[in-house]
């Protein structure tokens, strides 16, 4: 398994396709909690993967005002079909070229497969990480973790 | 491993002695067609392990990829209140290819409840609280899609096919021993 960045490092700045035609800055989300979803790939086969999970979880997190991004290498098309087969509310960032630049610089990439790892970054209001967890790739890890470590920043 | 953080209490809806040494929990979303898989394997664990099992079921309703699976939920919760949570349960599983408001009130009729009761109680949300906090205490104790199983307390990582769970839970009731 990868090594990600650990709790206490100054998340890394970034720009990437939400659709086809906008981008969006993690940086421009400063003053709010933000979450990082990495994962391998739209399209997993079954309901209640992990995307899907925290679409239904989505009111939680924003009871803590955080702010939701899933990321893949998949392209913008791809996550547009995604989103919209599965009636997601929040974005899904395409780490689509160079392939994997953003999750390679979160450490959350496989290289023999060529996809993010299931990695998740909770990243406190002044862009730093206060909690990251790799689950094993086959492993959806939920969304207890995020719930937790949303709490204790809000303490 | 994810725990579960919400221990059965009262409230919940079981099958099975409350001393019996191992209880299966599952998290489930009447409208999954991974959940409607899991239905018979869960009868012929029951009926494996007889007294030995307890089986309890918590609502995880995934409202946006499932239309009905909200309203499935709470027309189980109403028949609950009327002691027929499990007639229920399984009628719901076995007509699950046909769910719609009108199903589940003929579904409602045949177990002699009240039609009408029960739109009046989907229409003012009588059970949502309910279903919600299923859900919940499902999100919390690392529940990460439907249908997701707990052994004693424990999340099941691994598949649902019978012979799977099978084998963690005879692995359980071992390790009482």
């Amino acid at each position: 398994m990868s090594n990600i960045l650990p709790a206490g490092t100054p998340a890394p700045d970034f720009t990437l396709h939400a659709t086809p035609d906008q981008t969006l800055a993690l940086k421009g989300l400063r003053g709010r909690p933000v979450i990082l979803a990495f994962y391998p790939a739209d399209w997993s086969p079954v309901c209640g993967d992990q995307m899907a999970l925290y679409n239904e979880v989505l009111p939680e997190f924003h009871r803590f005002n955080a702010e939701l991004l899933g990321i893949s290498v998949d392209g913008v098309w791809c996550h547009a079909a995604f989103s919209r087969d599965r009636k997601l509310h929040f974005p899904l960032l395409a780490d689509f070229e160079p392939k994997g630049a953003v999750a390679k610089r979160y450490g959350a990439f496989r290289d023999g497969e060529g996809i993010a790892e299931r990695a998740l970054f909770v990243i406190d209001k002044n862009g730093t990480i206060r909690w990251s967890y790799c689950s094993p790739i086959a492993v959806n890890p939920g969304a207890d973790g995020i719930l937790e470590a949303l709490e204790n920043l809000a303490k | 491993m994810a725990k579960l953080k919400v221990p059965v209490g009262p409230d919940d809806h079981a099958q099975g002695p409350a001393d019996a040494p191992v209880t299966l929990l599952e998290y489930g979303d009447y409208e999954c067609s991974h959940c409607g898989h899991a239905y018979p394997i869960v009868k012929a664990l029951q009926k494996k392990f007889g007294k030995q099992l307890r089986f309890v079921f918590r609502n995880f309703p995934l409202r946006e990829i499932h239309p009905n699976a909200e309203v499935a939920a709470e027309t189980a919760e109403f028949a609950a209140t009327r002691g027929k949570f499990w007639d229920m349960h399984d009628l719901i599983f076995e007509n699950q290819n046909s769910l719609s408001e009108q199903m589940l009130g003929e579904l409602a009729h045949r177990l002699t409840l009240d039609r009408q009761a029960l739109r009046d109680a989907l229409r003012s949300g009588t059970f949502a609280e309910r279903v919600q906090g299923d859900f919940s205490s499902g999100v919390r104790s690392g529940v990460n899609g439907t249908p997701t199983f707990f052994i004693n307390s424990q999340r099941h990582d691994g598949d649902f096919e019978l012979e799977t769970l099978l084998q963690a839970i005879q692995k359980m009731i071992h390790s009482h021993k």
